[in-house]
């Protein structure tokens, strides 16, 4: 073996170990939350309110809260951000306001997600007088991910031949029946992945649920959107930090709840991604 | 024929007005930010704000000095950037350039898993094992400091460090491979020699958007930083980052107060740094595009 060659290998091998460093602790981290979550995880830890100062008892009015939070999200987000994508994709020109409109989402993609919370505080919960609410929680939320949205959306729009848009207009159709017809079809299920994906990040993030919506402790479920809730990264947060004397398996348990809705969520989007591939006519 | 022509003149409107909305809430995030700002420093003088060495919000009197909070972000960003920069980058390579194809797919998918584990399951990993594991390693009294943050910020900025990179390094066009093998090089001289520099702006996009990511985190350094508003000589004491004090003092401040408003501040001077921070990225990212 010469000296180039040797020196390959040994590059190699070295590349090697940092991805080891990489994959390693992701396996291990999965693991060990799997491991001691999986002691305490059981029909009543899903089902029962917590109990006796969240020492003892479940997490359901924490699922129930996050599931409003990943629904109400859905409801603001995805309409605005399909239109938005819509925009810039079917009718935007190269002027100004298109171009402000795309440093926007950049610029929403990279806003720190305690400043989305304090944002959300400012506008929906003290301004706009919604309080601390399921409705101040969504929006703020659904700004968050709006970006995302977006830029899947876009991808999805983009991916569509150009072919299917002239055909539709040389045959008469108007721009908007282009798009509902024969653009928008094809483009639904990537948006709707990244969409999945972006509800998904949503449902695991804690800074901006934390003046907007988020409850220390409430056992009974909302009522109506202008009430609090207990959501899950919150209520993980604060037994891991807020609660003395709490038995260990409980933080564990909910972090093992709240990895496995994300991860499902993550395998939907996946699913969604590999099934559309499939059925692709271009 | 009429009535399909009006709703259409209202779908279209719709989708322009959502253009409008996108615009619209970046700069009400920062006018919002902004007029609290303002608000404090009618009350608070912004000079002994940004050159205030002290963070003291609830004694009497109070002073909101940010630099300990600032150099708090920067001793966790910094330590950060070290650990994460050459391992994300080197398992760029490996993935991208090394690994057989059935390997890189496992190994990005688990990348993928990475990326989406949520913030405050780390920073509980940080509580529990983490945390401990630093103070017996180094001998302090708590592990709730500077190092077990920059760790778990780092194994954060990991997944955008990587997938960026890898990108960068995939764009950078065959020919400049074929021509270096063509003249003798090894895979390896390739890759160190011609494509890494090629992909560089690439690269450094990447990084720059790893260390947006570390500087707005949150919840990890909220949790596992110790939060002590002292000034920080080591990244072996506890800390407190500009994240970190947004999130655990707004709740207690009252609405309206002075702490309530330097809180706002703070995260001005937050969406400040990372805008700018944003937007060298996108120049970057624009320039290895050319």
């Amino acid at each position: 073996m010469n000296h180039a060659q040797l020196r390959q290998k040994i590059a190699f091998a070295l590349l090697g170990v940092a991805t080891l460093m990489v994959v390693v602790p992701i396996i291990l981290t999965i693991v060990y939350i799997v491991l001691h979550g999986y002691s305490a995880m059981s029909w009543e830890f899903i089902s029962q309110p917590p109990k006796n100062g969240m020492r003892d008892g479940g997490i359901f009015p924490a699922i129930v809260g996050t599931v409003y939070l990943i629904i109400g999200t859905m409801v603001f987000s995805l309409p605005l951000g399909i239109l938005s994508a819509i925009y810039l994709v079917e009718y935007a020109r190269d002027n100004t306001f298109t171009r402000l409109i795309k440093l926007s989402v950049v610029n929403l993609s990279g806003v720190p997600s305690i400043v989305y919370g304090l944002f959300g505080l400012a506008l929906f919960v003290m301004f706009m007088g919604f309080g601390t609410s399921i409705l101040a929680g969504s929006l703020t939320l659904a700004i968050m991910s709006l970006p995302v949205i977006i830029t899947a959306s876009k991808e999805a729009l983009e991916s569509v031949p150009q072919a299917y848009r002239e055909i539709s207009l040389s045959l008469g159709a108007s721009r908007w029946q282009t798009v509902r017809y024969c653009v928008l079809p094809y483009a639904i299920p990537g948006i709707l992945t990244g969409t999945v994906l972006a509800l998904s990040r949503a449902a695991g993030e804690t800074a901006p649920i934390l003046f907007t919506v988020a409850a220390f402790y409430l056992p009974r479920l909302p009522r109506s959107v202008f009430d609090q809730v207990m959501a899950l990264p919150y209520h993980l947060y604060v037994t891991a930090t807020q609660v003395p004397g709490i038995p260990q398996n409980i933080p564990f348990a909910t972090a093992l709840v709240l990895i496995s809705l994300v991860f499902l969520m993550n395998v939907i989007s996946f699913v969604l991604r590999a099934h559309y591939r499939k059925k692709r006519q271009w | 024929m009429r009535l399909t022509r009006i709703s259409e003149k209202i779908i279209e409107a719709a989708i322009r007005l959502s253009g409008l909305l996108v615009i619209a809430f970046v700069l009400l995030i920062f006018l919002f930010l902004f007029a609290n700002a303002v608000g404090f420093f009618r009350l608070y003088p912004i000079g002994r704000f940004i050159t205030g060495t002290k963070w003291l919000p609830i004694s009497e009197p109070p002073t909101f000095g940010i630099i300990p909070l600032l150099l708090g972000s920067i001793y966790v960003t910094v330590g950060a950037i070290a650990v994460s920069v050459p391992i994300g980058v080197a398992a760029a390579m490996y993935i991208g350039e090394v690994a057989p194809a059935w390997l890189r797919h496992v190994l990005k998918s688990l990348v993928e898993i990475l990326a989406a584990i949520p913030s405050v399951v780390l920073g509980f990993i940080g509580i529990v094992w983490l945390g401990p594991f630093v103070a017996s390693r180094f001998g302090l009294s708590t592990g709730m400091c500077g190092l077990t943050g920059s760790l778990l910020l780092a194994f954060m900025a990991l997944p955008t460090i990587i997938s960026i990179s890898e990108d960068a390094l995939a764009s950078v066009p065959k020919s400049f491979k074929e021509a270096a093998y063509g003249l003798g090089a090894t895979k390896w001289q390739a890759l160190w020699r011609i494509v890494l520099p090629s992909a560089s702006s690439g690269i450094i996009a990447g990084v720059m958007l790893g260390i947006g990511r570390v500087i707005g985190e949150t919840m990890v350094v909220l949790m596992v930083t110790g939060n002590s508003s002292r000034i920080p000589t080591s990244i072996l004491q506890p800390l407190k980052t500009l994240t970190a004090t947004v999130a655990g003092e707004m709740g207690e401040a009252v609405t309206g107060s002075d702490h309530y408003l330097a809180l706002f501040a703070v995260a001005l001077v937050l969406f400040i740094i990372t805008f700018v921070i944003n937007f060298l990225a996108g120049l970057s990212l624009k320039r290895s595009r050319r």
